[in-house]
């Protein structure tokens, strides 16, 4: 067992705990701040059903920001789509081939698009990190941070495309160091400059993740604008909170 | 006319480069220290402020799921930033609804985030501090609260909600708005915005029964404190006031009494506006609801009508239920509350009341959709019916009525620029350069179809336009009510 595999099996393990524990306190923060006043942008879905298809549109296709601004929106959805064709590939790293599903996620499809979608992700990237730098509006908005994320997808997806097009790494070697990490059984780490560079910027990336504007991505799924039905004289939203509130002399 | 330069009107919408600063001097006096102890908030500033600013937003974040997430998930994508009205008049950087979030998040950062705790400079997160304090109250009171930059955000980050926080938070430390905080002053001590007392009202509304009667022969009643009326109507004060609100009350009631309908208004709840949303503070926002529900109560109403007002309209649709519920006392046939729009455009509907649009052929009309309507809230029972029903009703009472652009109108419309407790004098640069893009869409409908009547449903935008249009070469009786329409175009005593 080498230094590198343990090193690196300490590291994923630790990050993997900062990633799960810190999305999940904060989604049970989300879902239990309350929503005292019924505050959905109209028109908006009168019926939950509704509300569903809106969220399925905001999360799927972007809707309203489609609407707001095509230039982002189709560098950021081509970086998110790209986003999701890469893990489909990926996947095929973490799962046993007895498992049911992986002869769907080996299909020539899955692999392919996953394979030329870190193109895409490229190119969404350059996209949004150009216009942080070039439309004045934008720069004017932009933090430090706002830049070194870009960097450090552009970096997740340069090595990777590197490692799919001009270098292999170990693959077989690879997977076993990951199925190992899952099954607590920790194996080595080929020590590829690139697949490390690669997966310590995933490491950054996991651990950023609950204490960023990574957030977003819980996050849309609890903004009351969004999920909010349009049904309040139907419907008395909130009245407990607000009898409190008149209980308490308005205070 | 001004000492300020009037922004010009384009061919289409441009979006300016921004410049730095431009409206950092904007800033509407403050408050008095007996207007803030009025409502419960300290005088003048307080000593340690920081430390109770920095408090109060803590506890707001943990009272408001819509705060928490919208300070957390904002991406900075850039989608907003050409999107509030207030950006695009005044190429001020900091009036882009990002920009004017990161404000109160640069300090929510740096209180309540690992990230801004260790790493202030890395994601731009500040201390609160005396410079800070000066960008809100500059920048917090340049905000209309009118939603726009929420229909545009991908996460549906709506600025009203985080410009009302911010407001909240200053009232609290001590340095409160003069406008927003004497009016919600005057509606706890005499009943209405306007400070207009019970005497005077009903004179005002026996003089309008003298008017209608002496113009169209018809004995058209203006009720007060009626008790047992069927119908109680709370509407914005102005409209007992002035032009052109003034005809869109005489609109109402020529409506109720055309239908048969037995109405009255209140000397207690004279007052459909509800400034406390303004100010972001809900202990004002439901002692001032409480007062309707209460009127309703005594005077033993069936049902509850809010007259033309925008930002009244959203409390009343969105939050009355909440906050002054439940309703179980009022006739359960029809919605609590209901818009006069709805009112009569049921009427239309039905064949209960009768328009004749040729009374109107000398107005060529186009519709501003108000924000709080068009964004906040809904008429009628599909989705949207806050967009068809008021040009259903114009339509029924003119000949001739056009659109503005369609990035214009409806979910995209342009705030008139004095929304959000930003319709005072000191104000004004900011209210006329706000108004440009609505300016910029009325000048081409203007052109294109000779347009001479810009009818509106809120008595916040009909003041404003009003006062700003002259500065844009535009005559200020351009500015009409809806039910002013309805008014000139209904036949009284046809029907009984």
């Amino acid at each position: 067992m080498s230094a590198l595999g343990t090193t690196y099996s300490i590291l994923f393990s630790i990050a993997t705990i900062v990633l799960v524990v810190g999305l999940v306190r904060r989604i049970m923060l989300y879902a239990r701040t309350p929503a005292p006043l019924k505050i959905p942008t109209t028109p908006a879905p009168i019926t939950r059903g509704g509300v569903a298809v809106r969220m399925l549109k905001e999360v799927t296709i972007f809707e309203s920001l489609f609407k707001s601004n095509k230039w982002i929106w189709l560098f950021g959805w081509i970086f998110h789509f790209a986003l999701l064709l890469a893990f489909f590939r990926h996947l095929r790293y973490a799962m046993s081939p007895d498992n049911p599903l992986f002869t769907l996620i080996s299909l020539e499809l899955v692999q392919t698009a996953g394979k030329y979608g870190g193109y895409a992700m490229l190119i969404g990237l350059i996209g949004l990190f150009g216009r942080r730098i070039f439309v004045d509006r934008v720069r004017y908005i932009s933090a430090p941070s706002d830049y070194l994320m870009l960097l450090l997808l552009l970096g997740i997806a340069g090595s990777g495309l590197l490692m799919t097009f001009v270098s292999h790494t170990d693959i077989v070697a690879l997977k076993a160091f990951v199925l190992g990490l899952m099954r607590l059984d920790w194996q080595p780490l080929p020590a590829d400059p690139i697949l490390l560079v690669h997966l310590s910027l995933v490491l950054i990336l996991m651990v950023v993740f609950p204490i960023s504007k990574l957030l977003h991505a819980p996050g849309v799924f609890f903004s009351p604008t969004r999920n909010q039905a349009d049904d309040p004289r139907e419907h008395r939203h909130g009245g407990e909170w607000a009898d409190r509130m008149k209980a308490a002399g308005g205070q | 006319m001004a000492d300020f330069e009037i922004p010009k009107l384009t061919e289409f919408q441009l979006i300016p480069h921004t410049k730095d600063g431009v409206m950092a001097h904007s800033q509407p006096y403050v408050a008095k220290p007996e207007f803030q102890e009025s409502l419960g908030f300290p005088g003048e500033l307080v000593d340690n402020w920081e430390e109770k600013a920095v408090e109060k937003l803590g506890d707001l974040v943990k009272g408001s799921r819509a705060l928490q997430v919208f300070l957390d998930a904002c991406v900075k994508c850039g989608a907003c930033t050409d999107k509030c009205h207030y950006y695009l008049g005044t190429s001020d950087p900091l009036n882009m609804p990002v920009a004017r979030q990161d404000l109160l998040r640069k300090v929510y950062r740096r209180y309540f985030t690992f990230a801004g705790k260790y790493f202030p400079k890395l994601v731009g997160a500040v201390d609160m501090s005396k410079d800070v304090l000066d960008q809100w109250y500059s920048y917090y009171h340049q905000c209309s609260q009118c939603r726009r930059c929420s229909v545009f955000c991908p996460y549906g980050i709506d600025t009203a909600e985080i410009s009302m926080a911010a407001r909240e938070i200053m009232d609290e430390v001590g340095q409160g708005q003069k406008y927003c905080n004497e009016i919600i002053g005057k509606v706890f001590k005499i009943g209405n915005n306007l400070g207009l007392p019970e005497p005077a009202l009903v004179d005002t509304l026996e003089g309008l029964e003298e008017d209608v009667l002496e113009d169209d022969g018809v004995a058209v009643k203006f009720p007060v404190d009626v008790e047992g009326a069927d119908v109680l109507v709370v509407t914005p004060s102005a409209d007992f006031f002035a032009e052109p609100h003034i005809d869109g009350l005489i609109g109402y009631a020529k409506v109720f009494h055309a239908a048969g309908i037995n109405w009255t208004l209140s000397s207690y709840a004279s007052e459909a506006a509800n400034f406390g949303m303004f100010i972001g503070s809900h202990a004002n926002m439901q002692k001032v609801s409480l007062r309707i529900r209460e009127a309703a109560q005594q005077l033993g109403v069936k049902r509850i009508v809010f007259g033309e007002c925008g930002h009244a309209w959203r409390v009343a649709y969105s939050f009355l239920n909440t906050l002054a519920g439940p309703f179980d006392f009022l006739d359960p046939n029809y919605p609590v509350p209901q818009h006069i729009i709805e009112v009569t455009h049921d009427l239309i509907q039905r064949g209960a009341i009768t328009l004749d649009k040729s009374a109107n052929d000398e107005h060529r009309v186009t519709y501003h959709d108000s924000c709080n309507v068009a964004r906040a809230s809904r008429m009628g029972n599909i989705p949207g019916g806050q967009f068809v029903l008021p040009r259903e009703v114009i339509k029924a009472s003119v000949n001739h009525y056009y659109d503005m652009a369609p990035e214009t109108v409806r979910e995209s419309t342009f705030c008139c620029g004095g929304g959000g407790g930003l319709l005072t004098d000191d104000l004004m640069e900011l209210r006329v350069k706000g108004a440009q893009p609505r300016m910029n869409a009325l000048q081409h409908v203007v052109d294109e179809y000779d347009v001479n009547y810009l009818a509106a449903i809120c008595a916040i935008c009909k003041s404003q336009f009003a006062k700003v249009m002259p500065y844009y070469d535009f005559p200020m009786d351009m500015i009409g009510s809806v039910h002013g329409l309805v008014s000139n175009a209904i036949q009284l005593g046809v029907k009984e």
